[in-house]
C-alpha cells in the first residue's frame, strides 16, 4: 500500500514536471513564430531602406542614443538572468530585486526609444514621411511594443511572487518571462546591427 | 548538483555570456564609427558579430542545450531560422529586379 501511494505521488509529480516543460516548449514555439514576425519586418526594412524620399536617412540616427539603448537592454537581459539564478536559490527577495532592476532598465530603454521617436518626429521624420521611415518605425516600434508588454507582464509576476512566493507555478512563469526578455535582446542585436550600424555607415 | 547547475546556468555562465556580448557589441561599433573597412567587408563583419552574439545568448542566457531530449525547441528554432533567412534573403533578391520591371 505504502509503495503504491508513493508510486502514485511520484507519478503525479512527474506528470506535473512534464506539464511545465511542455508549457516552456510551447513558449519556445511562440518565440519562433515571433522570429517570423520580426523576419518579415526585417525583410521589409531591407527592401525599403533606400527609399528615403529625399528626407531623413540612416546617417542621421542619433549615435549616442542608440548605443545607450543597446547597452541598457543588454544589461537588463543580464539582470533578468541573475533573477532566475536567485529564483533557483529560493531567494525570493533577491529574485524580486533583480526583477525590479530589469524592469527599470526596460522602462529606461522604452523611455529612450520614445525620446528618439519624438525628436525624429519633431525634425519632420514621421512614419508617413518615406517608405524607409515607415519600415523603420514599424520594425523598431514593434520591438519597443514587445518590451513595453514585457514590463507590464513583469509587474504582474512581481505582484504574484509577492503574494504566493516561489512555487512551481511562479518558477515556470519566471523562466518563461526571462526567455522572452533574452529573446527581445537577441532581436535588438539585429536591429542594432542592420538598422542602426548599417544606417550610420 | 552538477545537473542542477547545467539546467539553470550559473553566475559564471551569465557573466561569460554578458562579457562576450559586450565585446561583440563594441567591436562592430568601433569598426563602423572609425570607418575601418571597405563597405562590403564591414557589413559582413558586423553581421558575423551579430550572429555570434545571438549564438552566445542562446547558449549562455537562454540555455538552449538544457531540457530533456529530444530537443523540440532546437528543432523549432532551426526551422524558424530557415524561414527567416528565406524571407529576408528572398525579399532582397526578388526586389533587386525592381528596376527592371518598372
Amino acid at each position: 500500500m505504502q509503495q503504491s501511494v508513493s508510486a502514485h505521488v511520484s507519478d503525479h509529480d512527474h506528470g506535473h514536471v512534464d506539464q511545465d516543460s511542455l508549457k516552456i516548449l510551447g513558449f519556445w514555439i511562440f518565440l519562433v513564430t515571433d522570429c517570423l514576425l520580426f523576419g518579415t519586418l526585417f525583410a521589409t526594412y531591407a527592401v525599403l531602406h533606400t527609399h528615403t524620399n529625399g528626407g531623413f536617412t540612416g546617417k542621421e540616427f542619433d549615435i549616442p542614443g542608440f548605443v545607450i539603448e543597446t547597452f541598457v537592454l543588454l544589461v537588463s537581459s543580464f539582470t533578468s538572468g541573475l533573477a532566475v539564478l536567485e529564483m533557483h536559490k529560493g531567494n525570493k527577495k533577491g529574485l524580486i530585486s533583480w526583477l525590479i532592476i530589469t524592469l527599470l532598465l526596460g522602462a529606461t530603454f522604452v523611455g529612450l526609444e520614445i525620446h528618439e521617436f519624438v525628436s525624429m518626429a519633431a525634425e519632420g521624420a514621421t512614419i508617413s514621411t518615406s517608405a524607409f521611415l515607415t519600415s523603420f518605425f514599424t520594425l523598431v516600434g514593434t520591438h519597443g511594443a514587445h518590451v513595453t508588454f514585457g514590463i507590464f507582464w513583469m509587474i504582474g509576476l512581481i505582484v504574484q511572487l509577492a503574494k504566493k512566493g516561489i512555487t512551481s507555478d511562479t518558477k515556470r512563469k519566471i523562466s518563461i518571462i526571462s526567455l522572452y526578455w533574452h529573446f527581445l535582446d537577441a532581436v535588438w542585436i539585429f536591429i542594432f546591427t542592420v538598422v542602426y550600424l548599417m544606417g550610420v555607415m | 548538483m552538477s545537473n542542477h547547475e547545467s539546467n539553470h546556468g550559473s553566475v559564471k555562465a551569465y557573466v561569460t555570456g554578458f562579457v562576450f556580448s559586450i565585446i561583440l557589441t563594441i567591436i562592430p561599433l568601433v569598426l563602423v564609427l572609425n570607418h575601418m573597412m571597405a563597405k562590403t567587408a564591414l557589413m559582413v563583419s558586423i553581421l558575423i558579430a551579430a550572429v555570434l552574439q545571438f549564438v552566445i545568448q542562446l547558449f549562455f542566457f537562454m540555455h538552449i542545450r538544457d531540457g530533456e531530449e529530444p530537443r523540440y525547441n532546437v528543432a523549432a528554432l532551426i526551422l524558424g531560422i530557415v524561414f527567416v533567412v528565406t524571407i529576408v534573403s528572398g525579399s532582397i533578391w526578388i526586389m533587386s529586379f525592381n528596376s527592371q520591371v518598372q
